[in-house]
């Protein structure tokens, strides 16, 4: 048989406010897998004109894979969220690209006819999760040096990159921190934020019931000043600090991606076209520089240069992480096209749900911005990885200016 | 009373014991802007003790409630409850107690708070999350607009079922509300149906609600659906109530109701129809006040007491059997074997198949007689499975799991439990027993479906008479919940356990009870018919002793009769005579009218059918008893035989005389079963 491969579409794109993972956080007795129930829903609704027989995959995504974000999260989720029977599910783990991950397989199966339509997502509930619980690294690890202890702890993955780029200093990051929270506080100000949130009714033993509208962590008004005076746990004299990357937290995301015909026939909207994607290793210990070769390979892939894409959204797992991604590349610390909405930095990164956060405001900046035509997402990976997706902006106004 | 006076003697009447309902209010911002005061009750428990309503509930949810109204950012209140539970209704120990005016002042303050929901100035939205019952439905039905959640499992007004009236408001708001029509279903007819509650999607049908929503995100789309109706962008449209014909046929059937369930006799019954009636004039506070009278009356009512008692019965000693020995020492049931294959020991398979879901096998003198039963219970399972009551795979099961044979030796040899349903005759019973004893381990246990003979003699010639145990079901099997289990003088407690066990197991009312004729409710009927067909034998006519026990019997005795099959009643009576011949009378005309195969007392135009008033006794010297007079001898036999049954150690309380009576004889809760109606009656007192 002769076999065409097929369009992928990002049709929708939601996801929950984000929580801070502590005691008192919004989220701290709502259940993981609620989360990413909710947004299923969400997307459902949403998107009326999708008869819910006709999603052929649920996949999602969770670093810590037990609880209630374990048995086979994407399959009793589906089924929580009341699709059919028919609609099956799984769960996937490629730590803070787990969502990133479920959008690029189930998107591959797309392309590859296996699926008209699926949805994937992602859930981390670091509060009742922390990263690392129940790990039981292999011993061989330390006796056999195959892996720098460093790599198991994010912070100092940070560190690590700091002394790769000494040209990035603790007033380049903070600098950079203090303009996320700026950029977050604007969005949501302008409302751009909002439109793709899933409310979710929070319980309180102590306060009742409550409404989770808006992202917990954001720190508004944060200044050079404040960062200034923050503590560096992972280094004594080091550069990383709480102000300056993503804190524990609580959130999930999830997508609905199409064959573009289907999409089309269905009557569904499609705000991104996939164009190529890559996932790359790097050293563990310096796992933040695994966006530079992800998006190298990708854009060698697609066919592209780096000066080929006009909107950017790089999580911000730590500042540092995105500063060198840039300069690597050679754009401004501020550079317009990047992250516009701000990032991880003030919204959160509820690990494995972050993928498509990443995609949903990428969406909303091609719509915004019609002369764009390419854009990506890209993400460092816990163990030393970085992803990579382009994609296309089918609103793009050049092909006729 | 002043509303001082209410608060301060709520104050004095709460206890300690109270399980407090708290009420958590918080500024919940909806997405348009506005904040919503947003109550949520929650007692701090886990939803299998649900949120209640008691003096200090009550309170407390009044101080949220009024914080609420006074906070100027705050523009609409919302009640909901921890997750699946809204709330329970009232805590009935409020009830029980808190001096003469108790009851006064806890209906009263209900409504003063609940009324602060609906008229505090501000809209609110009941969010029925989950389980809503009586004050627990009520405190929504105050709010401006609800919605629920359409996998709720109980919304309902039961208080007449336990002889109380929906007085927080629900016997005022529901007609008004939904109508005076499905205000009667809701008030009356499922309290009288056995306590019948609606799901979730079904309140809405019947309009309680204004929005159905999916238990998935079950509050965030009702937060969501308050703001567009806060926004204007959502105008609730209620069907408008016909005040004129429509709510005089309501009342009608109202009316017909409560005669027929309960013959008048239940106070509540009467009270919630004149309530339905009198809400029609739509003015809240003689509604309300109506209310509070009626709880009052209700209060003051002995049926009030022998509801509570009677419900309590039934929810809490019918899951806990007095008397039966620890569940640890039961052993587990894997295969079961059922001597005869009629009607009875089909009815038996049939249960055992679909509630254990263990092989059973079907035993006869032939095997045609056997297929015949196992054909019974495969036609019932396509029954069950045309109607959609189970699934293929299910009915497959099912039905692989019956096997009918004459082979005992090695079909019962695995068995774990063998039933008997043969022939009633003691010498037929024992063989059965010593021929199944010879194939089965010495664990098996042993049971009998007998209705009144003895369980000891039964097992006297057995190698392991501690084995065999009475497992005495009632007509028809699938339908009645009482299960009498009867334990002969060597039954060992591993049996018991284990027959306990399967009781549960089957989802019947357990009761234990020690061997003895016809055991409890046989007995107790026995001496009820018996007493009645003395006093028609002595001239009273069949009519006049029918008309005599409504409120008392479910249904007039010579209906009964006459359901049940002139003659088993005879032979119970035979039975019981043979026991106790000085009290229990076996009628001359009886035995004539079994001797005639009538199979009925009544024609089918429902009068005493000629050929039957042709055989009645016709007594030179008639003695022509009214009502009253047949309903005091009765009760009086009924008083003395009950005080025989304790006396000898029958069961080990009244307690459980009254649960068979209310789950095997269909006797009422507004007379706490049985006792408590003699004790009424000042027949004798037996707690």
């Amino acid at each position: 048989m002769t076999r065409q491969l097929r369009e992928v579409v990002f049709v929708d794109g939601v996801r929950t406010p984000f929580g801070v993972g502590k005691a008192n956080g919004q989220y701290a007795e709502t259940r993981a897998d609620d989360l990413v129930i909710k947004c299923i829903r969400e997307l459902m609704r949403r998107n009326p004109s999708l008869p819910p027989e006709r999603v052929d995959e649920v996949a999602v995504a969770a670093t810590t894979q037990i609880g209630d974000q374990g048995l086979t999260i994407g399959r009793t989720a589906a089924l929580l969220s009341g699709l059919p029977q028919s609609v099956p599910g799984y769960a996937i783990d490629r730590m803070c690209a787990g969502a990133m991950t479920a959008v690029t397989t189930t998107a591959s199966g797309i392309a590859f006819g296996a699926y008209d339509v699926a949805i994937a997502g992602g859930v981390e509930h670091m509060g009742r999760h922390p990263m690392g619980e129940g790990v039981d690294p292999n011993p061989r690890i330390l006796s056999e040096r195959i892996v720098n202890p460093d790599a198991l702890v994010m912070g100092k993955t940070a560190e690590n990159l700091h002394d790769r780029y000494p040209t990035i200093t603790k007033e380049r990051v903070d600098a950079y921190a203090v303009r996320s929270q700026e950029k977050t506080a604007a969005a949501y100000e302008a409302g751009k934020i909002q439109p793709d949130l899933v409310p979710v009714a929070t319980k309180s033993a102590e306060l009742g019931w409550g409404l989770a509208t808006t992202d917990e962590p954001m720190r508004p008004g944060t200044t050079m000043e404040t960062l200034a005076s923050l503590k560096t746990p992972f280094r004594a004299h080091g550069k990383v600090t709480a102000g300056n990357a993503a804190g524990i937290n609580d959130g999930a995301t999830a997508a609905l991606l199409a064959d573009e015909e289907t999409a089309r026939e269905l009557g569904l909207p499609v705000k991104m076209r996939m164009v190529a994607y890559s996932f790359v290793g790097v050293e563990p210990e310096v796992m933040g520089a695994g966006p530079i070769p992800s998006t190298e390979k990708a854009l060698k892939q697609a066919g592209l240069t780096i000066d080929d894409i006009q909107a950017f959204e790089v999580n911000e797992a730590f500042a540092v992480q995105v500063l060198a991604f840039l300069e690597h590349f050679g754009i401004a610390d501020d550079d317009a096209r990047v992250n516009p909405y701000g990032g991880a930095i003030a919204m959160g990164h509820p690990l494995a749900s972050s993928g498509v956060r990443l995609m949903t405001q990428l969406a909303r900046a091609f719509e915004e911005r019609p002369e764009v035509r390419y854009g990506l997402t890209t993400m460092c990976i816990g163990i030393g990885m970085g992803g990579t997706v382009i994609w296309e902006n089918p609103d793009w106004n050049g092909a006729n200016a | 009373m002043a509303i001082e006076n209410l608060l301060a003697r709520a104050q004095e009447i709460s206890s300690d014991a109270e399980r407090v309902t708290q009420a958590h209010l918080r500024k919940v911002t909806l997405p348009g802007g506005a904040v919503l005061g947003l109550i949520t009750l929650d007692n701090g428990e886990d939803h299998t003790k649900p949120n209640t309503f008691g003096p200090r509930s009550l309170l407390a949810l009044d101080e949220a409630i009024d914080a609420a109204l006074a906070d100027d950012e705050i523009t609409a209140l919302g009640v909901t409850g921890k997750p699946f539970i809204l709330a329970a209704g009232a805590d009935l120990t409020s009830i029980a107690g808190g001096g003469a005016d108790g009851v006064r002042v806890v209906a009263e303050l209900g409504h003063h708070v609940f009324r602060k929901l609906g008229e505090g100035g501000k809209p609110s939205f009941g969010f029925i999350n989950g389980l809503a019952l009586g004050g627990g439905l009520e405190v929504a039905l105050h709010c401006t607009y609800r919605t629920v959640m359409d996998s709720a499992p109980a919304l309902g007004l039961p208080e007449v079922m336990l002889g109380l009236i929906p007085g927080w408001g629900g016997a005022f708001l529901v007609p008004n509300l939904v109508g005076p029509e499905a205000a009667t279903t809701l008030i009356l007819e499922n309290p009288l149906n056995n306590g019948k509650t609606l799901g979730g999607a079904a309140a809405y049908e019947l309009g309680l609600a204004d929005a159905v929503f999916s238990g998935a995100d079950f509050l965030e789309q009702s937060l969501l659906w308050a703001d567009a109706v806060l926004r204007g962008e959502l105008v609730v449209e209620r069907p408008e109530v016909d005040r004129g014909a429509a709510w005089d046929a309501a009342v009608e059937r109202a009316k017909g109701i409560a005669l027929a369930k309960t013959g008048g006799a239940s106070p509540a019954a009467l009270k919630a129809v004149e309530l339905i009636d009198a809400a029609r004039d739509g003015d809240r506070d003689a509604g309300f006040s109506r209310e509070d009278d009626a709880l009052e009356a209700m209060s003051r009512t002995p049926e009030l007491i022998a509801s509570l008692y009677a419900f309590d019965l039934v929810q809490k000693r019918a899951k806990r059997p007095a008397g039966a020995p620890d569940r640890s020492l039961a052993r587990p049931v894997t295969k079961v074997g059922i001597v005869g294959a009629g009607l009875m020991a089909s009815q038996l398979a049939l249960l055992f198949v679909r509630r254990l879901e263990v092989p059973v096998v079907l035993t006869d003198l032939d095997q045609e007689r056997a297929d015949k039963g196992v054909a019974y219970v495969h036609a019932e399972i396509d029954k069950l499975l045309a109607k959609g009551r189970i699934n293929q795979d299910k009915a497959n099961r099912h039905k692989a799991l019956v096997t009918g044979t004459t082979d005992k030796a090695t079909h019962f040899a695995d068995a774990d439990f063998v039933i008997e349903a043969v022939f009633e005759e003691m010498k037929i019973k024992k063989s059965v027993f010593a021929d199944v004893e010879k194939v089965v381990s010495p664990e098996c246990v042993l049971a009998t479906n007998t209705s009144s003979l003895s369980i000891t003699e039964m097992a006297a010639d057995l190698e392991h008479p501690e084995r065999v145990v009475g497992f005495h079901f009632f007509n028809p099997v699938a339908v009645m919940p009482l299960l009498e289990i009867v334990k002969g003088e060597r039954t060992d407690d591993a049996t018991l356990a284990t027959a306990f066990g399967t009781g549960k197991a089957l989802k019947k009312t357990t009761i234990l009870v020690n061997d003895s004729p016809s055991f409890i409710v046989n007995r107790l009927l026995g001496r009820f018919m018996g007493e009645v067909g003395r006093i028609v034998d002595e001239g009273t006519p069949v009519p006049v002793v029918d008309g005599a026990f409504a409120g008392v019997a479910p249904m007039p005795p010579f209906v009964l009769l006459s359901l049940v099959g002139p003659a088993i009643a005879l032979h119970n009576n035979e039975t019981l005579h043979g026991a106790f011949p000085d009290r229990f009378y076996v009628s001359p005309a009886l035995e004539r009218v079994v001797a005639a195969k009538k199979a009925s007392y009544y024609g089918p135009d429902g009068a005493i059918d000629p050929e039957v008033e042709e055989l009645l006794e016709k007594p030179s010297d008639p003695v022509v008893l009214d009502p009253q007079e047949v309903r005091t001898r009765v009760l009086t036999g009924l008083a003395d035989e009950t005080r025989r049954m304790l006396d000898e150690g029958v069961v080990v309380a009244a307690e459980d005389l009254d649960l068979a009576m209310i789950t095997g004889a269909g006797f009422s809760f507004w007379n706490g079963g049985l006792t408590m109606l003699l004790e009424r009656e000042g027949l004798g007192k037996f707690h």
